[in-house]
């Protein structure tokens, strides 16, 4: 009886926390569908609309010191590889999308940044720091993920994204 | 006696399970992030404060090794 007790309690807090703790959406997956309003309009822009192109997806915010080297060096990779088909979508995640849209103005950037302040996609993609970056191939699968960002990763992100970009 | 034994094992499960412990997420530190939350919101004035606060310590033979209080160490 007492035994039993035991095994039961243990077996539901063990389910309790397997039922709470969701997953991170990780490389081979299908990229989870975002769209969003752009942070300086109205207008919606969707993951879906860049199937077909290598797409470097951003979690950023204005508050985080790692993406005030990210997004010009991001930026500029993607002038220089947008004719080859690759995109960069921001997704600015602070709480005011303000603050987002002060920091774009000390930092402009040539890609397009969406606004999430009720932070529903970064709960659905499980960011684990901050920025998270998804590099997404041509067909919509996630095959490189990066946590955290210094000055030296950008040349790694760039090898990655031409690999991908020579693939059919 | 067994009873109260499972009794009291599943208050602790339960308390262990709904503790007050929140995750703040990854993306939700925005507020955390401000200066004004750090430790030491001036990292320079704590280096200062730090420096004359060892000197003292040092004059009146306080936790430090020795040392005149002069500040020059």
């Amino acid at each position: 009886m007492y035994k039993r007790v035991i095994s039961r309690a243990l077996s539901s807090g063990i389910l309790f926390l397997v039922c709470f703790s969701a997953n991170a959406v990780s490389v081979g997956e299908r990229a989870p569908e975002i769209s969003l309003p752009l942070l300086d309009q109205a207008k919606i822009l969707s993951l879906k609309k860049h199937r077909g192109k290598v797409v470097y997806l951003d979690f950023w915010a204005s508050w985080c010191g790692s993406c005030r080297v990210s997004l010009p060096l991001l930026s500029e990779l993607r002038t220089e590889l947008l004719n080859n088909g690759f995109e960069v979508l921001g997704v600015n995640v602070d709480a005011k999308p303000e603050d987002g849209i002060a920091f774009l103005d000390r930092f402009p950037v040539s890609f397009p940044v969406v606004s999430d302040p009720k932070g529903k996609t970064p709960e659905l993609y499980q960011l684990k720091g901050m920025p998270t970056s998804y590099l997404i191939d041509k067909k919509g699968v996630i095959r490189h993920v990066h946590v955290g960002f210094k000055k030296s990763d950008i040349s790694k992100i760039k090898s990655e994204v031409l690999v991908l970009l020579n693939e059919k | 006696m067994n009873k109260l034994k499972c009794c009291s094992l599943l208050v602790v499960l339960i308390s262990l399970l709904s503790s007050g412990c929140v995750q703040v997420n990854a993306w939700e530190r925005g507020v955390l992030a401000k200066q004004e939350m750090g430790w030491d919101p001036d990292p320079l004035m704590k280096q200062l404060n730090d420096h004359v606060y060892f000197s003292k310590e040092g004059s009146t033979g306080g936790v430090s090794l020795g040392g005149g209080g002069c500040g020059c160490n």
